[in-house]
């Protein structure tokens, strides 16, 4: 299989900073919990979605950085394709402490709904009306040459017309989003060592 | 009844995270769902736990929940007349 694609916008989420292409477009405090920088960066896109702030902190900053990453682009067939190192752990082991003191089991369905890694595809596919293809793979390392033969498998399938890609990894406060879109028209090739290359930065 | 209702609209919103709805923002007979407060399945289980916890309330037939939850107002009866803590 063999096609022509290319890696059109790139954005960055780690450290309290977004940065979409070479841009830093929102700096927090440096050191600020995830749930403050989160809810900053979100009220500084001046949207009105009070899901968000229902969401967990993995899906909140896949949300950011779907969100910064498709302002003014085209979202007609657009795929989803996400990968992490700890899954859901965070909430998962939330949703543990509250059912840990068997005297005292209140788990709340809220934490509860976000125990599966892949409902950050569902959140941002609901924010722009998505109803196309998603996956969602946990990997040691972000897993650039699987996932670029993944993106391209959906493009000259035509399961796709252009895929977001990327990295969202959150654990108890160490975060990282490296997410990229893959379209059939660009300027830098989409390759394994373009793909390495973002995660470098 | 009153402070029972203030109590409530602010278990609410801390429970259910409603970033930017303040307790006076919420009146007694507001509709929580639908076109109301906008509250969803989810907030619902929430809603039953909350009883369950603050007011040793539980709700065994979902039937009942359709009644309760229309309002602060209908939520603040049901806990007075069912509470047990």
């Amino acid at each position: 299989m063999h096609t022509t694609s290319f890696i059109t916008k790139t954005v960055h989420v780690h450290d309290a900073s977004i940065k979409v292409g070479d841009q830093v477009v929102y700096e927090g405090e440096k050191d600020e919990p995830f749930a403050i920088f989160a809810k900053q960066a979100f009220k500084y896109l001046e949207v009105d979605y009070p899901k968000f702030y229902k969401m967990d902190a993995l899906s909140k900053m896949a949300f950011l950085g779907a969100e910064y990453i498709l302002q003014s682009e085209e979202k007609e067939g657009l795929a989803l394709v996400l990968a992490n190192r700890s899954g859901s752990l965070d909430t998962d082991v939330r949703h543990q402490q509250s059912i840990q003191d068997t005297t005292n089991i209140f788990p709340s369905p809220a934490t509860f709904v976000y125990t599966l890694s892949n409902i950050c595809l569902g959140e941002i596919s609901i924010r722009h009306q998505l109803q196309t293809e998603n996956a969602f793979f946990v990997f040691e390392e972000y897993p650039a040459d699987f996932m670029q033969k993944y993106a391209d498998y959906l493009l000259v399938s035509a399961k796709a017309k252009r895929v977001l890609c990327g990295w969202v990894e959150y654990f108890q406060e160490k975060y990282r989003a490296v997410l990229y879109l893959v379209d059939q028209n660009g300027q830098k090739p989409h390759t394994t060592e373009n793909i390495n290359e973002l995660f470098e930065s | 009844m009153a402070e029972l209702k203030e109590e409530l609209k602010g278990k609410i919103i801390e429970v259910l995270n409603l970033e930017d709805v303040a307790v006076e923002d919420i009146q007694d007979d507001d509709a929580l769902f639908g076109d109301g407060l906008g509250l969803d399945s989810i907030d619902a289980l929430e809603l039953i736990v909350l009883m369950d916890k603050e007011y040793g309330i539980k709700l065994s037939d979902p039937k009942q929940g359709k009644s309760i939850f229309q309002s602060v107002q209908t939520m603040a009866d049901y806990i007075a007349a069912n509470r047990t803590k």
